[in-house]
Formats: structure tokens, sequence, C-alpha cells
């Protein structure tokens, strides 16, 4: 019985490694010999995506589908879904959308990775979260193949790396940023801060901004953190920066856990000043949401649902028509780097038949030398080593909706 | 062949089988005919099918469930990370250093393995259970408040509990690098891991485990799972039984995250947490208790499952959901398993376990 | 006065662990078996009563008992397919079913709710029609309890006892503790072991459901993977005060809650998931089969 078992399993193992493995491979490829563990040093330069043969550009993408940080990886691939479907609507140039699952796990991000490899992919965007992007970063160095990550705000993801470029805040840009903003116009506050120690992004952001803020002479009072498993109740950090006398929150934390926070201190008659980053935008659009509980509070972000212009407003709309959901930043993150990628490839004069590698070098120049208006931003510019440079907006939340600090 | 004992007979065909499976793998890969996706699952899937192997000796040949096994994984892992990175300069030779990572973070493994074993092998079932589930949390809760940096001067560490501290605060010189920092892990840490150091230490691990098996010591283990009160009474010293396959277990399962952890450029000690535990625990089970051909037929199986149902999209962990519900109502349910006696007419089913 | 502050908040966090954590235990009790879909039939729960009350109209407490209604469904139908055919197979085979009935719950919900978060109406507004908080003010206001978390302490007290007198008196619950001692015997005495475990499933997912929207009320985020976290706390609740024992469930899930939120409050923020573990390792140490476990002696 148990002989029988494990022959058929033996059997379909085989089967199931065949189907993970064949066919796509190019017989041209010069496998690298430990490409498995991406040991070998720099830009060898063994390319392994195939010239595309329909004409179309293969942009894959990589993020958290399934599991906690799903919301990330699904907002993004949903905008760049829609950006695709505008450019390939035009005309002219066609790309070929391939979004996969990594969990938001730096092992199933690399395997994510060399799945779109397979697949013959020659851009990528993403991946969307900052594990699974210095994860995969290291072995699509080694491949040249150029990424725009949407979100990955560390910058660890871009360091020492030529291929890979961030279309959003890096996390340091944002600590220091919103310290020194504090200090420019509301110094004297006691400051608290929450944030989440289990996380990159809540770190990173957390540890620059403590950095600069002391710098500038700000008093922070208290400094609480949650993790992934007790992020269900601040009520205990909440009343220590309460009796701390904080007037002054700093949240560097996304909006799930924000919107617990404001909850709580409302049911605890506590009321500072809430300053939040980024990660906060997305709070007025979650389902059942009593956005008077977000009345004024004050966040640095890129992108604005509501904000006054025909793209964004284009947009939403058409996000709202298919998904019936509002975008958050990270759509519209995940919108704009289809866009510079398209632009990039378009100005540079690639064609989708050329490899990956080739693309990369090129992108990477190109990149350089763009400029681009989108909905995260105006002017964005990006420098060698990968950061966008684009100015952060303090809005603060009036009546439901951001208006500008 | 036919002399020999059936359960040499058994290994040795398990043995012969994965050293067929090395080459053949080795020759595909050769001839380019594994894909990218394919040869990128390979270290992984040796380290899960170590990982399998060590935690089927405490569940399947001691008897207790351990739900925390991943955390020696853990240690394994940032203390295999920090003894590559930190010896880069001193020992340029990658397999030199990737097997001191290994052997480091088996010892530090075991150690923990044997502080956690004094008051784990005390309880018994659901409370053994969860008292490994609570290390296991606690070791992955403790490694994000680590800092770790080297410089010329050797190894910084910060135990960062507050929360207040940041990378600055372990002076490093110029040159120094940090390998983990706190919640971020460990990252820019240089991947050595490679598929044929993987194979090895499942031939390690196979031989070892199989080899405790078969020795005087196996079989106290196993008389101790099967009857404790027995085992006493026969004068087996239980404790001391129980705690040499528990820290074997653990040292296997640190080899392996050293492994593991010295694949991927970028760690975070949050993937150690109670959903790998269990996915390992459900390699074992699926396998087959004490069925070490089962175990690893089982994690190479279910590992790639999800990867080829890429394809699927949405639907694709659901499938696996699905997938897992049905083998073990097929394999445990009475129906199905008189379903499957059907097929056996005319097989001898001496040589099972 | 703050440690009475964290105290209360500690109590109300422990009341909604020990709610899931009574469900766990029935059905350990009865069923022998560690169910960790349980966190996602609570998780089930909470996206039921958001839905009522959002695309329905109904009132939170209609809501409630339509979450109740559809996770009592739930768990008999989940026991049913995929717990009873294995009722004779060992506890570890059932316990990897279970885990994979969790994965299919939790995938289930992100395909039907999508991925971005709910968030949760609570059962009691916030705040009352003047904005001041809706909470019972205390010592000259400089201690506040809101009434939700009153209700939560009166639901699990309820509960508890509902169920102590429920196994105790009646013919349902004596059939119930007949199949804890010994299925065998219990059969050979007219019960029908089956329904009886139906049952159990059936009131363990009603109490999940209840735990679902106390839980969402609290932390108002619903996301398809709200449950598991509270699933394992209710796991250690449930095994810190004797897995099996219905006032061990209580008391060890109020105990959970205090000494998270005090591990907070005085020792550090982030490890407070680790204290409250360590204290369970110490307390198993003391005592093996938990706070109110019976300790059975092996026979020979």
């Amino acid at each position: 019985m148990k002989k029988a078992l494990s022959l058929m399993l033996a059997l379909v193992m085989v089967l199931a490694l065949a189907a993970c493995g064949g066919g796509t491979q190019p017989a041209t490829t010069t496998q690298q010999p430990d490409s498995g563990s991406a040991s070998t040093s720099t830009g060898s330069g063994t390319s392994t995506a195939s010239a595309s043969a329909s004409g179309a550009f293969k942009f894959g993408a990589s993020g958290p589908l399934t599991g906690d940080a799903a919301i990330y990886g699904k907002a993004v691939m949903n905008a760049a879904q829609i950006a695709v479907d505008e450019i390939n609507a035009k005309g002219g140039i066609q790309i070929e959308f391939n979004p996969q699952d990594d969990e938001a796990d730096g092992e199933k991000a690399v395997n994510a990775y060399n799945t779109l490899m397979d697949w013959g992919m020659q851009v990528m965007v993403g991946p969307v979260t900052t594990g699974s992007a210095i994860a995969a970063s290291a072995v699509a160095y080694n491949d040249r193949t150029f990424c725009l990550t949407p979100s990955a705000s560390s910058t660890d993801v871009t360091a020492n790396k030529d291929n890979m470029f961030q279309l959003c805040f890096t996390d340091p840009n944002q600590g220091t940023g919103s310290a020194d903003y504090i200090a420019a116009n509301m110094a004297g506050h006691k400051i608290a801060v929450i944030y989440r120690n289990d996380d990159a992004y809540s770190q990173g952001i957390r540890d620059t901004f403590v950095k600069e803020a002391a710098a500038k002479g700000l008093q922070v009072v208290y400094e609480g953190t949650f993790t992934k498993d007790t992020q269900t109740d601040f009520s205990v950090q909440l009343g220590k920066a309460q009796s701390e006398g904080a007037d002054l929150l700093y949240l560097p934390i996304y909006y799930q856990p924000a919107s617990v926070i404001l909850q709580q201190a409302k049911s605890m008659n506590y009321a500072p000043i809430f300053f939040g980053v980024d990660g906060m935008d997305g709070i007025l659009t979650m389902e059942g949401f009593d956005t008077s509980l977000a009345e004024g509070v004050m966040l640095l972000t890129p992108f604005a649902a509501d904000a006054d212009n025909d793209m964004t407003k284009a947009f939403v709309a058409e996000y709202q028509k298919r998904y019936g959901e509002t975008p958050n930043q990270f759509a519209a993150d995940g919108y704009d780097v289809v866009y510079v990628l398209y632009n990039a490839l378009t100005a540079s004069g690639c064609t989708p038949d050329m490899s990956s590698a080739e693309i990369c070098e090129k992108l990477i120049a190109e990149i350089q030398k763009t400029t681009y208006n989108g909905l995260t931003g105006e002017n964005m510019t990006w420098s060698a080593n990968g950061e966008v440079s684009k100015m952060p907006t303090a809005v603060v939340i009036k009546d439901g909706v951001y208006v500008s600090a | 062949m036919k002399n020999l004992k059936p359960h040499t007979r058994r290994n040795l065909i398990t043995f012969i089988g994965l050293a067929v499976v090395w080459i053949v793998v080795t020759v595909l890969r050769g001839q380019g005919v594994l894909g990218r996706s394919a040869s990128g699952l390979l270290v992984p899937i040796c380290c899960y099918v170590v990982m399998a192997l060590s935690l089927n000796l405490t569940v399947g040949i001691m008897g207790e469930l351990s739900l925390g096994h991943a955390g020696f994984m853990g240690i394994g892992a940032f203390t295999g990370i920090i003894v590559s990175q930190s010896l880069m300069r001193a020992v340029p030779s990658v397999p030199l250093r990737l097997i001191a990572a290994m052997l480091v973070g088996a010892v530090f493994a075991g150690i923990f393995g044997f502080l956690i074993g004094i008051p784990v092998l005390r309880l018994r079932g659901d409370y053994l259970a969860i008292v490994t589930l609570a290390f296991g949390e606690i070791i992955k809760e403790l490694i994000t408040c680590l800092l770790v940096g080297v410089d010329e001067h050797g190894l910084h560490i910060i135990f960062n509990y507050k929360g207040l501290k940041g990378v600055e605060d372990l002076h490093l010189s110029e040159t120094g690098q940090v390998i983990i920092k706190g919640a971020q892990g460990a990252t820019g840490t240089q991947p050595i891991a490679t598929f044929n150091a993987g194979m090895i230490l499942i031939f390690l691990t196979l031989f070892i485990i199989l080899n405790v098996i078969y020795s005087r010591t196996g079989r106290a283990i196993m008389a101790i799972r099967d009857n404790r009160i027995a085992a006493e009474s026969v004068g087996i010293e239980i404790t001391r039984h129980k705690m040499i396959a528990f820290v074997m277990s653990a040292a296997m399962a640190g080899a392996a995250g050293a492994l593991y952890g010295l694949n991927y450029s970028n760690l975070v000690a949050a993937k150690f947490d109670f959903n790998t535990s269990i996915l390992v625990l459900v390699f074992v089970v699926l396998g087959g208790l004490g069925n070490m051909r089962g175990s690893i037929i089982a994690a190479v199986l279910l590992y790639v499952l999800p990867e080829a149902l890429r394809s699927m999209h949405d639907y694709r962990m659901l499938i696996y959901a699905v997938v897992l519900i049905a083998v073990m109502l097929a394999t445990n349910s009475p129906i199905a398993q008189s379903f499957f006696a059907r097929f056996r007419f005319g097989r001898k089913g001496g040589d099972e376990e | 006065m703050e440690f009475l502050s964290y105290l209360i908040s500690g109590i109300s966090l422990g009341s909604v662990y020990a709610i899931i954590a009574l469900g766990y235990t029935m059905v350990y009790g009865i069923a022998k078996m560690l169910n960790f879909a349980h966190g996602d039939v609570i998780m089930v729960g909470g996206y039921i009563s958001f839905c009522g009350m959002m695309y329905l109209g109904l009132n939170g407490w209609v809501a409630l008992l339509l979450a109740m209604a559809v996770c009592t469904v739930l768990g008999i139908i989940v026991e049913g397919l995929a717990y009873r055919p294995l009722r004779q197979a060992t506890s570890l085979a059932v316990l990897i079913t279970a885990i994979g009935v969790s994965y299919l719950l939790q995938n289930t919900a992100l395909l039907v709710w999508g991925a971005t978060p709910k968030v949760y109406q609570s059962l009691i507004p916030l705040t009352d029609a003047s904005g001041a908080p809706n909470a019972l003010r205390l010592m000259g206001g400089r201690l506040s309890i809101s009434y939700m978390s009153l209700l939560t302490m009166a639901a699990c007290i309820i509960i508890m006892v509902g169920l102590t007198l429920f196994t105790s008196r009646s013919k349902m619950g004596k059939a119930m503790r007949a199949c804890s001692e010994d299925k065998d015997a219990a059969r050979l005495m007219g019960i029908n072991v089956n329904t009886t475990i139906s049952v159990t499933f059936a009131i363990g997912s009603a109490l999940a459901a209840v735990a679902g929207v106390l839980l969402c009320s609290f932390n108002p985020t619903l996301m398809p993977t709200t449950g598991s976290m509270p699933g394992i706390r209710a796991f250690t609740a449930a095994v810190f005060g004797g897995i099996g024992s219905i006032p061990g469930a209580f008391l060890g899930g109020l105990l959970i809650g205090v000494i998270e939120a005090m591990a907070k409050a005085y020792i550090s923020t982030q490890l407070a998931n680790s204290v409250v573990f360590a204290v369970l390792i110490v307390v198993l140490l003391v005592r093996p089969a938990g706070l109110l476990g019976k300790y059975v002696p092996e026979k020979v």
C-alpha cells in the first residue's frame, strides 16, 4: 500500500518538476552553472529571456496576491493591468503582462522571478514588498534584468544594484521628510512614535525619523512598538503616549493598524495630532471606515485619490469600474511604473525582440534622463543609485477628503 | 541484495534513488533542460527535505508533536549568515565558508535544542506541542530584536528589545558591515548555497538518522514512543534518549536553516514562524510518520505543488488546500483505505513499517 | 490608575480570547482534536456579520444572529465532510486536515471578499450622539471603561456559565461528557457519537461567530487572515487553563489578555508575545496539565 502510494507520489513529483521546468526554456540559452543559487559574481551577462516573437514586450510582475499583504500586491497588479490595457489599446507597442504571487516572502519572490524568466520576462514591475524586492533583485542583478519597483521603499532594495529602481519614496526620505516638516511647522510638540518593529518599512522610517528629529531638536517622549501578532490592541501604547503628555503621534505604519489606533484613541478620549506617512493613504477608502475618525490626520503622501486632475480622475474612475474599489497609493504606483517603463522603452528605442539584458542596459541609461509626470508626482527623476526624486506633499484630512496642509 | 536485511535493502534503495535523482537533475541542468524556476527551487527543496527528515525524527520516531521546528531553522539560518558574512575576508573559499556556516548553524541549533529540550521533554502530548510552538515564536521575536554587525574588531551585537536602538548604535568602523538589522533581517548576504551542498546535506542527514534508528539508541527511542512505561520498566533512560533525538533533530534543522539562509540575499526572522513549522509538519505527516523516504517525497511534492499551480493564479492556494484535505482523507479514511486495499492482490505486504 | 486602565484593557482583550478558547476547548474535549480551523471560522463570522450590516442593512444584533447561524452550518458541514471520515485516524492526520480546512477558508475568503480590509462597525458605537466616548467613567473620569469592554466581559461570563451548566445538566451535555471520557462505552450506552460531535462543532462554531463579532468590534480591520493569530492565542489560552476544561479556558483567556497588556506596559511592547509564551512555559512546567486541567496518571 505505502509502496504503491510512494511510487505514485514519485511519479507525480517527476511530472510536476517537468511541468515546472519544461518547454519554456529556449534551447540556445547558456545556463549559468549555479543560477539556482546566483552565486557567481557581477554581470556575467548570461541572458535568459527569449526574444518574444509576438512583437509584444513581456512585463513580469511579482507581489503578494495571497496572505497578509495581499492588498498591496493586488492593488499594484490591478492598476498595472489598467495601464497595460490602455497602452495596448493605443496600438503601437504592445505589452504582455504576467503578475505572479510571491506572498511577500523572499523565497517565493525568487521562485516567482524565476518563473517569470522562464516565461521570457523582459522587464520587471516590482517586486512590491521590500523583503521580496531585496531577495529577487539580487538574482535580477546577476541576470541583468531591469526592475522598477512600485513600492519597495528600503534603501537596501537598490543598494549596489544598478538595475534596480524605485518609484516610491525611500524610507529615509520619508523619515527625514516628516521630521523636517514637523520641525518647520509644528515644533514644540511632544512627539510619540508607534511603529511596527517586525516590518522593514515601518522600522526603516522610524530609524531615520528619530535620527532627524534629534538633529532638529524635536522632543520624542515615547516610542511604542507592535508586531504582526500584536496589532489588534494598542490601548497600552496609546495610554503610555497619553500619560507622557504626547500631543503629536507619529505613525510610520500602514493604514490598517492606523485605523485601529484611531478608533482606540477615540474611545480613550485621546486626541493628539496624528501624523502619518504614505502607507497611511488608503485609510479613507476602506469599506466601512468612519471617516470622522480620521478628521485632522496629517500625512505625507504622493497620491490622493480625490486629487483634482484629469489623470487621477480618469484612473480612479477606471479602477472603480473594474474592481469596485477606490485605488490607494500602491495602485497609483503600479500604474505609474508601467507608464515609466513604457516611456523609457519607447524613448530608448527598445524593440520586443531584444533580450532582457540588452533592454536592461538601455533602460538604466534612459531612466536617468527621464522626467515623468504621473499620478504620484510631477517631474519625477531618477538618480543612478535607483532613487526617485519627487516631492512628498503634506495633506490633512478634512471632512473625509485630503486638503493640502 | 537478497541477503540483506529488509530494512537495509529498503534504505539502500532510498539512497540509490536519491543518487539517481541527483545525477539526473545535474545532467538535466547541464543540458539546460531544466528551466530557471525548476533550478531555483532545488536549494529550498533540499532545505525542506532536511527539515522534514529531522522533524520526522521528533514526530515519527520519538512520537512527540513539535510545532516549533522552524525556530531551529531560524537559529541555524541567522548563525549561518553571521558566520558566512563575518568570515568573508578570512576565508575566501566559498565551499569552506558554506561548510563552516552549516556546522556552526547546526551546533547553535543543537545547543538551543538542548536548552529548550530540558523543559519541553518533561511534558507530554498537546502540552508539549504548545510549548514547542511557544519556543518557536519566542525565538522568532528574539531574532527580530537583534542588531549584528561586523568590522575588523570583530562582531558587534545589540539586543534591541525596547526598539529604541538603530544600526548606528553598533558603532561599526568605516569598513564595517551590518549583517542583521532587526526587523529588516539579514540583508546583503552573499548567496552561496548550492544544490550540491543541499544534496550532500540530505545524504548526511538521512545517513545519520537511519543509523540512529537502527542503533540501540534508536530502538530505545522507539520503545519509549510505543510504550513509555514498559520502556522505563526495562531500564531505558527516558529523558536521555528523548534528548538525544530532540537535539539531533534541532541540529539538522539548524544546518538546513544555514543552507536556506545563505540561498537568499535577504532573510527576515518572520519567515520562521508558526506557519513554516506547520508546513514542514504537513510534509512529515503526509509522507508517513517514521517513514523517511515518504518524508522526502512528500516534501518535494508539496513544495513543488504551489509552484506548479502558478498558472491557476488566484485559485492556486485554494487548490493546494483542497489537495491537502483530499490526500489526508484518501490516505486515512477507512472507506478510501478499503478502496485502495482492493488493488493489493498478489503483493507481499512484508516490508511495510 | 494607569495600572488599572492597563488591567481593564487586558481583561477586555482577554475576554475575547476566552470566548474563542471556550469554543476551542469544547471541541478538543469531546472530539480530542486540535481544530486549527477554529480561528478561520471566527473570520467567517466577522465577514458574515459585516455583510449583514453593510449590504443587508441589518441591525448589529441581527447580523450577529445571522453570523451565528451561518457559522453553525459551516461548522457542521466541515465536521461532516472533513473530520468525520477521519474519526478512526491518528490525531495528527486530523490536525493536518484541520490545517487544510484553515487554508481553504482563508483562501475562499480572499476570493469572495478580496484582500482589502473591511472596517467593522463596533456593536456599540464608539461615541454617543454628542461625541463623547461611550464609556463608563469612574473615579472622576480618570478611569474609563468602554461599554464595548463591559459587554465583552459580560458575554464571556454568560457563555462560560452557560456552557458549564449545559455540559453538566442537559442530556446532550452529559452525552458530550460521556463521549469525551470513552467513545466506545458511550456508543454502547446508546449515545449517537457522531451526532454529539456534530452538535459540539455547531456550538463551537456559533461561539466562534460571537467571538468574531466581538473581536472585530475591538480590532475593526477585517481581512482573510484576521482569525489566524487569535486562533493561536486561543489555543494557547485553552492549554494554559488546561485543555478540555471550560473554566480553564475562561481563566486562561483572561490571564493571557492581562499578561499581554502588562508585558506591553511594563516590559517591552515588542516582546509582549514572547512574555506571554514564556509565562505559559513556566506554568506548564509547574502544572503540566495547565492551571485547571486534570492530571491523568497513566494506567499500566
